[in-house]
């Protein structure tokens, strides 16, 4: 979902060549770049926008699930999707708290989300329709998220690098979750199994674009890639999805929505990997820019929690406060 | 409207008795009672510890990394203070 995280990212700096230099040789010692340590202001403003929209991403993400909860087939699956949802959360948490070691405030990130001014993946203004939605997100969107970030777990800035272990450790149960789902799917009834294969018609192409444009159309990859943000381009982890992917889906007996999809022997330096055929960027693109099925649904709901919610911050403010001046007059 | 931010709490998590508790991240809270619950939820969903320490961010007091290089300085050259400085017979045995 995260390289998404750089569309319109802004790594122009302006410090001196020596600081420059001096700052690339510890990200190329393989130094960690601690929230305290001097860093050029681009690298600080490329890491508040990625990590703010991956966090984003995490909170949007709950939606599209959360939509499902209540009418899970089973208590096992409720239960799973619950647990699931309730670490999408969680993320978003770990990922705000590693924004806010640069300088800007949970709330701040907050406020630009609700205003529509910052982005989140593009994959969850999709709607899910039936229960096969669920598999085929766990399966595919987490699958691709995992793809993304597990690089990520290196990256050169010490806050989100930690963030990212802990995600990847909890996101495999995620990814393991959804292809149990489409495998129950496949091995039920002609429906159930007509269901799974609507799913994946679905999401395929949309969990492709996750990884974002092509790498001649990213600008900023290059940048990101020298400061050891990103340690693959969107082409390379797209095509690692996809190679990873395919075999999964003809275990299913699921047949991927691409016509020109085969098998290339001569790719990935002679190891082999699929050729696949053109994404829809202008769909891409629609989508990013705000013009996606569910969009505005997604960030209603978001404006919506907030505001109910107000009440709630405001109260265990007073509270707190309440508390501390008993405590003093006690005192 | 800018709401009142939520105080931000570092937190600590002791995975096991034996270990010490070391720092796992942070989290928004109005107190202290609320950071713990919100710690338990965000750091401890699979088992993480057994025990959890909140603490103010605002509370602590950190070494200035740009002034790390003289701050440390002392340490590097005091070689003998490891064990390696002295040189022992080899017939006198592991030492």
């Amino acid at each position: 979902m995260y390289s998404q995280g750089l569309i319109g990212a802004d790594g122009r700096t302006e410090e001196s060549p020596e600081f420059l230099e001096a700052f690339q040789r510890r990200i190329d010692a393989e130094e960690k770049i601690e929230p305290k340590d001097p860093m050029p202001a681009g690298y600080r403003r490329t890491l508040v926008r990625q990590i703010g929209q991956h966090a984003h991403s995490e909170i949007v993400g709950m939606l599209p699930e959360g939509n499902w909860i209540t009418r899970a087939p089973t208590l096992k699956r409720k239960a799973a999707l619950l647990a699931k949802v309730q670490d999408e959360g969680g993320h978003g948490l770990y990922l705000y708290a590693a924004a806010e070691t640069l300088g800007v405030s949970r709330e701040e990130m907050t406020e630009e989300l609700l205003a529509g001014k910052a982005k989140y993946s593009s994959i969850f203004n999709y709607p899910t329709l039936s229960w096969a939605d669920i598999g085929a997100i766990g399966w595919l969107v987490d699958g691709a998220a995992i793809m993304n970030q597990i690089p990520l777990c290196r990256c050169s800035y010490g806050p989100y690098s930690r963030a990212m272990i802990r995600i990847c450790k909890e996101e495999s149960f995620h990814q393991r979750q959804g292809y149990e789902i489409m495998l129950t799917l496949c091995r039920g009834t002609p429906e159930q199994k007509a269901m799974a294969q609507d799913a994946l018609n679905r999401w395929w192409w949309p969990s492709l674009m996750m990884f974002g444009p092509h790498d001649k159309d990213s600008a900023h990859t290059e940048q990101s890639m020298k400061w050891k943000i990103k340690r693959f381009t969107n082409d390379q982890l797209r095509q690692k999805f996809i190679d990873a992917t395919v075999p999964q889906a003809e275990f299913l007996g699921l047949t991927i929505p691409d016509p020109e999809l085969r098998w290339n022997p001569d790719k990935n330096d002679g190891r082999g990997g699929y050729d696949h055929g053109p994404i829809d960027w202008d769909e891409f693109w629609r989508v990013v820019k705000g013009h996606g099925r569910m969009n505005r649904d997604r960030l209603a709901a978001r404006r919506k929690a907030h505001d109910e919610g107000a009440w709630v911050r405001e109260a265990a403010l007073a509270h707190a406060r309440k508390r501390k001046a008993r405590a003093m007059a006690a005192e | 409207m800018t709401e009142t931010p939520t105080p931000l709490w570092e937190v600590f998590i002791r995975p096991r008795n034996g270990l010490s508790h070391k720092h796992v991240g942070s989290v928004h809270a109005a107190d202290a009672e609320l950071a713990l619950q919100a710690a338990r939820d965000v750091y401890t969903r699979r088992g993480e510890g057994t025990s959890i320490w909140v603490v103010p961010s605002a509370a602590i007091t950190a070494s200035d990394p740009d002034a790390a290089a003289e701050f440390f300085e002392p340490t590097a050259d005091k070689i003998y203070r490891h064990p390696t400085f002295y040189e022992i017979p080899e017939e006198v045995g592991h030492m």
